[in-house]
């Protein structure tokens, strides 16, 4: 069933409709020539195959009536064409023609296969955009920044090593869920991350990862409504779709969020993501996704950037770096402890993090705002200089850049709110 | 699905190892024969090995000429201990398996799964 809360904002309706349709189709249908060839190769490929013919003809004859039986059509015809002298597969697939092809957990296993801890966290992205999202490698290989080429070998070797490794096809048993579920979580986080934040460039893109990433979170949360960190990493994406609309001006620059017109901010969305907090606190068992979940309702909850509860923000970070220490999430906590208590603590606090950061450019932003609070002017410009030289993103260059010439303006804002992990 | 377990060991896993009192060795030994009784069912042969000092490695050399040398061929700070080779339905249950070593006798680091063509 699609979800009936829109998650994107589509920018072409066909293409829209695609992705849609896709997303909606892929994953099933793999899944369902998985449990019945039994071969993941075959069926992702099979399926993928038909994926193409549908991208060819649709946007010319129009998409047809039934999406999901013209895919299945034209997959179990190719099949047979492809895998005409192997009778195993014929007899299967001749099957496949009367059956309908549902079983309600096909795309929950191929998910799970997909994201398998024994396949890298990369090969897990990728596998999942492709067998469960219906991602084509043109578009995965364009959400990355890799070639074509690349991205088609390294799908080669993941189909191996799921057939040859005999990676299994099926929900995890009980013992092993907590874990498996954790692997899975992380792939959206990870897709959700790489789409919102598109760190790539500025490159418009027919698929919408973070869509995708909430869509199938969504999901999971309604095969699996007492997972606690499910519902909080379903609650951190949606706060963040609430706001997308206000993150960029017309121009398409970033907005920072001490600047964005809060008014454009998805109230409903914002109510809704509260509620999945509250959902997962109540069932007793916190966690990362939860606590960031939190904080970032913390901003969208608050009526101005004035009015912003900095002190309940700097506690969640506390309790989020007990959880998962890391430098990044030092850093995040920073900029809170400079709205609790002054620039001057938190420039100490971030002159630790040297060593672990120097490549990470809103480290160098982070400092130099700090430096620029304190007066320091000159160590401000060459900390901010370092910023834009570092970052790959075209978007957070002009934002930086404006900054470094507006300096006249500046009124010690943090650059604060533009990665998921810390807004 | 057929897998050969490596029980892998680093070099400081080695020493800890040589370090032991032969009780306490035997005493692993012991508890390493017992996992693998345990197991029984899964495991289709199962070996410790001697130490890599004790190792010989012939190489096709110039001219197709083979070539003997001391010592194994993959030169790491890693050795192989001992290897399992088990039969099990896919990759989860030979992780279980694998992992239930681990906890078992944990003086090797690592235990690498190879699928068996």
């Amino acid at each position: 069933m699609p979800d009936e809360e829109r998650e994107t904002v589509p920018i072409d309706p066909i293409q829209a409709t695609l992705s849609t349709v896709f997303r909606e189709e892929a994953g099933k249908l793999v899944g369902a020539l998985l449990r019945l060839l039994g071969n993941f190769e075959v069926a992702e490929e099979i399926v993928q195959d038909a994926l193409l013919v549908a991208l060819e003809r649709w946007p010319i004859e129009g998409i047809p009536a039934q999406p999901g039986a013209w895919l299945l059509t034209v997959a179990r015809r190719r099949a047979l064409d492809q895998l005409r002298r192997d009778a195993r597969y014929r007899d299967k697939l001749a099957q496949l023609e009367h059956s309908v092809v549902q079983e309600p957990d096909d795309r929950l296993r191929l998910m799970f296969t997909c994201c398998h801890p024994a396949l890298s966290r990369e090969t897990q992205v990728i596998l999942t955009l492709r067998a469960v999202c219906g991602f084509t490698t043109a578009e995965i290989a364009h959400a990355f920044l890799a070639s074509e080429a690349a991205v088609a070998r390294r799908l080669v070797r993941a189909r191996q090593k799921i057939v040859q490794a005999g990676i299994p096809y099926g929900v995890p048993r009980d013992e092993d869920l907590d874990e498996r579920l954790g692997e899975v979580l992380a792939v959206l986080y990870l897709m959700f991350n790489e789409g919102y934040l598109s760190s790539a460039g500025s490159i418009p893109m027919r698929r919408d990862l973070a869509g995708d990433a909430a869509w199938l979170a969504a999901f999971l949360t309604r095969l699996y409504p007492r997972e606690p960190e499910a519902l909080g990493l379903l609650a951190l994406m949606r706060l963040h779709l609430a706001r997308a609309n206000a993150r960029f001006d017309a121009l398409g620059s970033l907005i920072l969020l001490a600047d964005q017109d809060r008014s454009r901010w998805d109230r409903r969305m914002i109510t809704d993501a509260g509620r999945l907090i509250e959902q997962a606190a109540a069932l007793g068992h916190p966690g990362p996704y939860q606590v960031q979940a939190a904080l970032v309702a913390c901003h969208a909850e608050a009526e101005s950037w004035q009015a912003t509860d900095w002190p309940q923000i700097l506690a969640l970070y506390d309790l989020l770096l007990c959880m998962t220490p890391s430098p990044v999430i030092r850093l995040n906590r920073a900029v809170a402890l400079s709205y609790v208590a002054g620039p001057e603590g938190a420039l100490a606090e971030v002159e630790t993090l040297a060593s672990d950061l120097e490549e990470y450019h809103l480290f160098h932003a982070i400092r130099g705002a700090f430096l620029l609070e304190l007066g320091r002017r000159e160590q401000a410009r060459a900390a901010e200089m370092r910023a834009l030289a570092l970052t790959g993103n075209r978007a957070e260059q002009f934002l930086l850049h404006q900054r470094l010439c507006a300096r006249v303006t500046a009124g010690g804002h943090a650059p604060h709110g533009e990665r998921p992990s810390h807004s | 699905m057929k897998y050969l377990l490596l029980f892998c060991a680093t070099q400081e896993d080695l020493a800890a190892w040589q370090a032991l009192s032969e009780e306490a060795r035997a005493q692993t030994r012991a508890k390493s024969g017992q996992w693998m009784t345990e197991h029984r069912s899964q495991i289709r042969s199962d070996n410790g090995l001697h130490l890599p000092h004790t190792v010989t490695s012939v190489h096709v050399g110039a001219g197709g000429q083979p070539l003997v040398t001391d010592g194994p061929f993959l030169e790491g700070t890693e050795v192989i201990g001992g290897y399992a080779e088990i039969e099990v339905a896919d990759l989860d249950e030979a992780l279980h398996l694998a992992k239930s070593w681990s906890a078992h006798v944990p003086s090797y680091s690592t235990v690498e799964i190879w699928p068996i063509l």
